[in-house]
């Protein structure tokens, strides 16, 4: 709604997206407690744009990702695509979502089914979806190949005969096989090397420019989620702690959270010193979560407010502010 | 001057695989100095692990073999000694940490358990004085209420704390030499900052010499004094970390320095990037292993080999053409 630049409508609409995740307990496996892995998480991807969802190992960026494909059913909250409401599509009104969202992941090895040739998974999206004759679907698996850089040969070949960086090219030609509006990608460079991780980032751009795709980047490392997207937001213990324009996020990040996670990426210059805020403790635990605010216990600015109160994510009210930037904390009121 | 703590020279490990043999690390040498930190930076497959594991005599049998070359610390050939021996200084001499703590600990066993059996192996201390020195251990490492935790086995805690215990293990023997490889790959990042700085503390504290194993350059430019840049077995750029980092002269080492986003570079413009991919281990070249992906490439790059040439002080780089490269003529 109105925070995307120019006047276009969202693509994606998530609205106070709540997923609980049942844990059984006991010796008749009862219900006691939740894991909130997603708790009150509200987004927007306009068309064409990234939207770079950072945080550490259990925050719930995964999860919030596999929501928004609904390969999970979301306990609470709306998700809309396209303005119609998907969040309780069951069974074949699913199938027409398959097609417009799409998702790429970490490890493509896993994701890719080994005994199945290169062409025969990439020919498969059109067989489920009935698109095409065998003629059709060939040709384009050769075109798909192209596109992400392939040599046709490709296509009789088998995973495990490529490395991980053309395993991830695969992945993503199968994700694009069918014209999607909305790719989700879940790590998908953090298992590769240095050297393959910009040639996969250099593709995932070149595709977004070609055919106007729309990213959610899930992602811990920064760097490379800065550098693939126009909006950032940062989750924390399955909320959003602050969201806003890229360069702002990394110029002016209010939340305490975000300025720690900042200070502690390492940088490739040897003569860069600066003053680490190294935060304490670990990530506490989604089933327990602390009271207030959930990053009472680490956060160096805390304040007695913060112990008993839960913050709400909210646009910046101070007169430099950028547009656009919301933050969660008691700090900015 | 500080005194050389750790020489390899010429190490050459290879291995016995299902294809035939192949060899893993190529001719390495470096040098550490007591309480410097070296970095050996490289891609997965490099070598760099198995040259630390060569250090360490730890190849996995039967396959690994040393084939050629030297580790000598404080005077001893490591490549000659035998294996009991090796236990001793194996956590009496050089500590070691890995990428995953979970695999690195029994996890049948209390952490105290496993922290005062390397006191007993090393020390050969009583039953109470290596509790006491466990217990501070943990303490110096940074875990809270170390009398509690002692008597807790590994999974009940999280991946940080874990590698906490490693390092303490690691360190409990105060080795001269700590090996870290990976040792915050598998952390988050605000982690990873809490054990880099717990690292760094303690080298200052203890004055060991630590071999940090990575791919991460941010990790390396923050923590070393020293850096080895390898690639498919061989060191193509070492020195010292402004040498890298300020002046690199492998085309491997400036594309890889060009080609990681930095917080600085324009949002969604193209990244430079080193075309293709490592060669495999089966099929390498016989000249320079970096050819079919360097800008540089002439003819007499697939000739032989290129040596290791000094330039200036540490600065060495394994490139024929690295003048040339470096007055533009290239």
């Amino acid at each position: 709604m109105g925070q995307t630049e120019g006047n276009a409508s969202p693509l994606l609409e998530v609205r106070d997206l709540r997923m609980h995740f049942p844990v059984k307990e006991g010796i008749f496996l009862r219900t006691g407690k939740y894991n909130k892995a997603v708790d009150g998480v509200s987004l927007h991807i306009a068309p064409g744009e990234t939207l770079g969802l950072v945080g550490e190992s259990g925050c719930g960026k995964s999860t919030l990702g596999r929501c928004v494909t609904r390969l999970y059913n979301p306990t609470g909250g709306q998700i809309l695509f396209d303005g119609h409401d998907i969040t309780h599509l069951k069974g074949r009104e699913l199938k027409p979502l398959r097609q417009d969202i799409q998702m790429i992941f970490q490890d493509p090895m896993e994701s890719l089914n080994s005994r199945h040739t290169v062409g025969d998974i990439l020919s498969e999206p059109f067989i489920i979806h009935k698109i095409g004759n065998r003629k059709a679907r060939q040709k384009r698996v050769l075109e798909l190949l192209e596109i992400v850089g392939l040599p046709a040969r490709s296509a009789t070949r088998y995973p495990f005969e490529f490395s991980g960086g053309q395993r991830q090219r695969i992945g993503i030609a199968r994700a694009i096989a069918l014209n999607p509006k909305l790719i989700i990608c879940d790590e998908p460079v953090s298992a590769l090397d240095v050297s393959i991780q910009s040639q996969i980032m250099n593709l995932l751009i070149d595709l977004q420019k070609e055919f106007n795709l729309s990213y959610l980047f899930i992602a811990h490392d920064l760097a490379v989620v800065k550098h693939v997207s126009d909006r950032i937001a940062i989750m924390y213990l399955g909320k959003l702690v602050e969201e806003g324009p890229g360069q702002t996020i990394y110029e002016k990040a209010r939340h305490p959270y975000t300025q720690s996670l900042i200070s502690a990426i390492p940088i490739p210059d040897p003569r860069h010193h600066l003053q680490r805020q190294v935060l304490v403790g670990d990530v506490p635990s989604p089933i327990n979560p602390p009271s207030g605010c959930a990053f009472h216990p680490r956060c160096p600015k805390v304040m007695d407010e913060c112990r008993s109160n839960t913050p709400r994510l909210l646009p910046l009210k101070e007169a430099d502010a950028e547009p656009g930037q919301q933050v969660s904390c008691f700090l900015y009121k | 001057m500080e005194a050389t703590l750790l020489r390899v020279s010429n190490l050459i490990t290879e291995f016995d695989t299902d294809e035939g043999r192949v060899r893993a690390v190529d001719d390495v040498s470096f040098t550490i100095d007591a309480g410097e930190t070296l970095g050996i930076v490289g891609e997965s497959g490099c070598g760099k692990s198995v040259t630390a594991l060569s250090i360490m005599r730890l190849l996995p049998q039967p396959m690994g073999h040393i084939m050629g070359g030297e580790v000598v610390l404080n005077g001893e050939d490591l490549t000659r000694a035998n294996a009991a021996r090796m236990e001793q200084i194996r956590g009496g001499n050089i500590g070691m940490v890995f990428q995953e703590p979970m695999t690195a600990l029994n996890p049948v066993h209390t952490i105290g358990r496993q922290l005062t059996e390397v006191l007993y192996l090393h020390k050969k201390t009583t039953k109470q004085a290596a509790l006491r020195e466990a217990m501070e251990m943990l303490d110096r490492v940074g875990i809270p209420s170390p009398d509690l935790r002692m008597w807790e086995y590994p999974h009940q805690l999280s991946g940080g704390m874990r590698q906490r215990v490693v390092i303490a293990m690691a360190l409990a023997c105060r080795p001269s030499l700590l090996i870290a490889d990976e040792p915050t790959t598998a952390l988050d990042v605000t982690i990873q900052a809490q054990i880099l700085e717990l690292i760094k503390e303690l080298q200052f504290q203890m004055g060991m010499a630590v071999i940090l194993i990575t791919h991460d350059l941010g990790v390396i430019a923050e923590t070393s004094n020293s850096v080895v840049v390898m690639y498919a077995g061989r060191v193509a750029e070492q020195g010292t970390v402004y040498d890298i980092f300020e002046r690199p002269r492998h085309p491997y080492t400036q594309g890889l320095l060009a080609s990681i986003p930095r917080l600085e570079t324009e949002p969604k413009s193209k990244l430079p990037i080193i075309p293709g991919m490592v060669p495999g281990l089966m099929d390498l070249p016989p000249g320079c292993r970096f050819e079919n992906r360097c800008p540089y490439r002439i003819d007499a790059c697939s000739k032989r080999p290129p040596r290791l040439e000094k330039m200036k002080g540490l600065h060495g780089v394994s490139c024929i053409r690295w003048r040339e490269i470096l007055i533009g003529n290239a």
